[in-house]
């Protein structure tokens, strides 16, 4: 396929749609999904051809405000409608043209307004499964001009000067990255899409791969271009089985269209992309372990030197970029890397993605400029805690990251920022804790959760976080002693120094941020034997055990 | 060197057919492990030690290394499901909407603890560790269908439904 076939391609789509007066848009999403889309847009389809109305209904991805689902546009006006269910598809459809349903109105323009979409910027506007809507939009304008205008190193320096950083949470400069793999020797190199998002909480990669696959797609074959690579694989847990199935009709459609496979756009560029599934293994989200996973082994992480830029998948030079670093590719090939260093903060540039949720109203997916201050993003966006209750802190980065309080709501989000407070951005969960949310029992809930996923391979993680774990579990029923404290930090301090990957050298970060924060929650524990918030039993004749096949 | 022939299927079973159509496609590489044990756990419901042998013999892996990734991954599973599947999320934004008292009262109503299955094989009681729909904390998926906010009642009935159908 060639520009001009592409340009072709948008314009027939363009007049296809044109014939229709109204677009109906209908979130697909799981959270939707699981509230009844499926049958609401089945009944809108019925509606809508019983109307005599030239509607199109339109399935997408998901739209953000998850907790107000189903969720429902309406094009070209813009009303969004909110808690929408099958029986409300006539009276929607009566309404195009004239006056929208008041009683479905949603009014979140603050919840959007404070929002830059670059990542999300198709979501809830296309079929996730038709390649023609995602062209439509400029897709694989980028990849096409990049073939046939650029030069690999060209591709490199536009990447290093957008200031893009890994969106999956370690936060290293994705051109730089991109600059060792295509330096590196050897005729045969491999991309690889870390679609393994095992963070619990977070779920904007699983938004984008069923949202938007064609976008990670394209962000992938512009990389294979510039570091020199033929063949990628696509990473994805096997507990997202919708994303995998729209990567797949993804995947088949894009080489249907020539812009996968041998000769891509008449050059000599050959690239496509296979799927691998994850089983289930958080530790798979590391970089060398998930490699080991690709190559059928158990994902047990090695230590680096040498990094898979020099030696990856089967040996060869690898370059490993998230699903939402792939999902910004496109965006700043077309617009130049200025415009997107002009977004966000000195250190972290652009947008990030991320999962809203937890004891807050406006639960789903955002996307904010970085910088933008935690405060926004929880009181404003997010709505604010509900129910009456008081905010106690943000969790972000998952079982890697720590606890916010409220007192540093004022934070700008970025990189350096959340790292200096004791957190990461990690691949950006956020999770909103109220009065009634025990500080203690988050930080064991999250140590156990790193015991049972620790592969085993290197002591200090295998053995340090059951340790922990009995010491939390100890202080959480009431039989904790404060010199358990101390042992508690010293463990904390040995795990992180010691520990072979990232799993291990951050398992001890809920722990040491909820002890820098909210230490009196554990002072109360272990000297009052009270659980503040009511949530620990602290039931002193409950068995501190470990199961027995960790510490086997 | 003479040429590998792959060793017979274990049965007449035509689902065999459908795991050596996931080899076949890859090659027989080693490398495809994991993706012809996905084959096999969703044609068979759970790796049984036939096809674990079958595959590493297949693949020419080591049974030991067929067998570690088996255990390794917590997606695979050892031993048959039961008829009806409840999967608790353990996710941390389920946790903190509660999917542990959730899961405490399941393990009451079917004196049985998670990863296990009743006696009679009627219903199965998983963990997960997030399956993506946090926003709609505390998920159940049963039978494969994600419920959102799920309530312990809510929970109960379904249980209550499953123990007779």
């Amino acid at each position: 396929m060639t520009i001009e076939e592409l340009e072709q391609v948008a314009k027939s789509v363009c007049q296809e749609y044109g014939k229709y007066d109204f677009e109906v848009n209908v979130c697909m999403d799981l959270a939707c999904v699981s509230q009844g889309s499926d049958k609401l847009r089945e009944a809108l389809e019925k509606a809508a051809e019983s109307s005599g109305k030239k509607v199109l209904v339109r399935r997408t991805g998901c739209m953000g405000p998850c907790s107000s689902g189903p969720l429902v546009r309406v094009d070209p006006e813009e009303i969004l409608y909110h808690h929408v269910n099958a029986g409300h598809a006539k009276a929607i459809v009566k309404s195009l043209g004239g006056k929208p349903v008041p009683a479905l109105q949603c009014d979140l323009n603050e919840h959007f307004d404070k929002q830059v979409r670059v990542v999300l910027e198709n979501a809830g506007h296309i079929d996730p499964e038709k390649i023609d809507d995602y062209i439509a939009r400029d897709g694989y304008k980028a990849l096409l001009t990049v073939l046939t205008e650029m030069m690999p190193n060209g591709v490199i320096h536009r990447i290093t000067e957008s200031g893009l950083r890994g969106r999956g949470g370690g936060g290293y400069p994705t051109g730089l990255k991109w600059g060792t793999v295509a330096k590196a020797a050897g005729d045969v190199k491999y991309v690889v899409c870390n679609g393994d998002e095992g963070d619990p909480g977070a779920f904007m990669d699983r938004s984008v791969m069923e949202g938007d696959p064609h976008r990670v797609i394209e962000g992938m074959a512009i990389a294979a271009y510039a570091v020199g690579a033929s063949k990628g694989f696509i990473y994805v847990r096997a507990e997202y089985p919708v994303a995998v199935s729209r990567l797949t009709t993804a995947i088949r459609e894009a080489r249907r269209r020539g812009l996968l496979g041998n000769g891509i756009c008449n050059t000599p560029f050959n690239f496509d992309v296979e799927i691998r599934l994850g089983a289930g293994a958080f530790v798979c989200g590391e970089e060398t372990a998930l490699l080991a996973s690709i190559e059928g082994k158990r994902g047990a992480p090695r230590p680096r030197p040498p990094y898979p830029a020099v030696s990856g998948l089967f040996g060869k030079p690898t370059l490993i970029n998230n699903v939402e670093t792939f999902a910004n590719i496109a965006p700043i090939v077309r617009n130049g890397g200025k415009w997107f260093a002009n977004m966000g903060s000195e250190r972290s540039k652009g947008t990030k993605v991320f999962a809203l949720t937890g004891k807050i109203s406006n639960t789903g997916l955002v996307e904010v400029p970085m910088g933008i201050k935690l405060r926004e993003i929880i009181e404003v966006i997010g709505g604010g805690v509900p129910d009456g209750h008081t905010f106690k802190a943000v969790q972000t980065g998952g079982p890697s990251g720590g606890c916010i309080p409220a007192e540093m709501l004022d934070l700008g989000v970025s990189y350096d920022a959340l790292m200096a407070v004791g957190s990461i951005m990690g691949s950006g969960g956020m999770i909103v804790m109220d009065d009634t949310s025990c500080m203690v029992n988050v930080a064991k809930f999250f140590v156990e959760f790193c015991m049972t996923e620790s592969c085993g391979k290197c002591i200090p993680c295998r053995a340090g976080t059951a340790q922990m774990y009995t010491l939390l579990s100890r202080i959480c029923s009431a039989s904790g002693t404060m010199e358990d404290l101390d042992l508690l930090v010293s463990l904390c301090e040995t795990i992180k120094e010691t520990s072979l990957c990232g799993l291990g050298q951050t398992a001890p970060n809920p722990v040491l941020s909820t002890l820098k924060y909210f230490r009196n929650e554990y002072i109360e524990h272990i000297q009052h034997k009270r659980c503040p918030a009511g949530v620990c039993l602290m039931d002193a004749t409950a068995p501190v055990a470990v199961p027995a096949e960790v510490l086997a | 060197m003479p040429a590998f022939t792959p060793p017979p299927l274990p049965s007449n079973d035509n689902r065999w057919k459908i795991v050596n159509g996931t080899m076949r496609k890859n090659g027989f590489a080693r490398h495809a492990l994991i993706e012809t044990l996905h084959t096999v756990q969703s044609a068979f419901g759970c790796l049984d030690d036939d096809s674990i042998r079958f595959v590493a013999q297949s693949l020419r892996v080591p049974l030991s290394q067929a067998y570690g990734v088996v255990t390794f991954y917590h997606y695979f599973s050892l031993k048959p499901p039961g008829k009806h599947t409840a999967t608790v999320c353990a996710g941390t934004a389920c946790y903190i909407k509660g999917s542990d008292k959730l899961m405490v009262a399941a393990e009451k109503r079917l004196g049985i603890s998670r990863g296990q299955t009743t006696s009679n094989g009627q219903i199965s009681l998983m963990t997960a560790r997030c399956v993506g729909a946090c926003s709609r904390a505390p998920v159940v998926m049963c039978d494969g269908e994600v419920v959102g906010e799920m309530t312990s009642e809510q929970m109960l009935n379904q249980l209550e439904r499953w123990a007779v159908e």
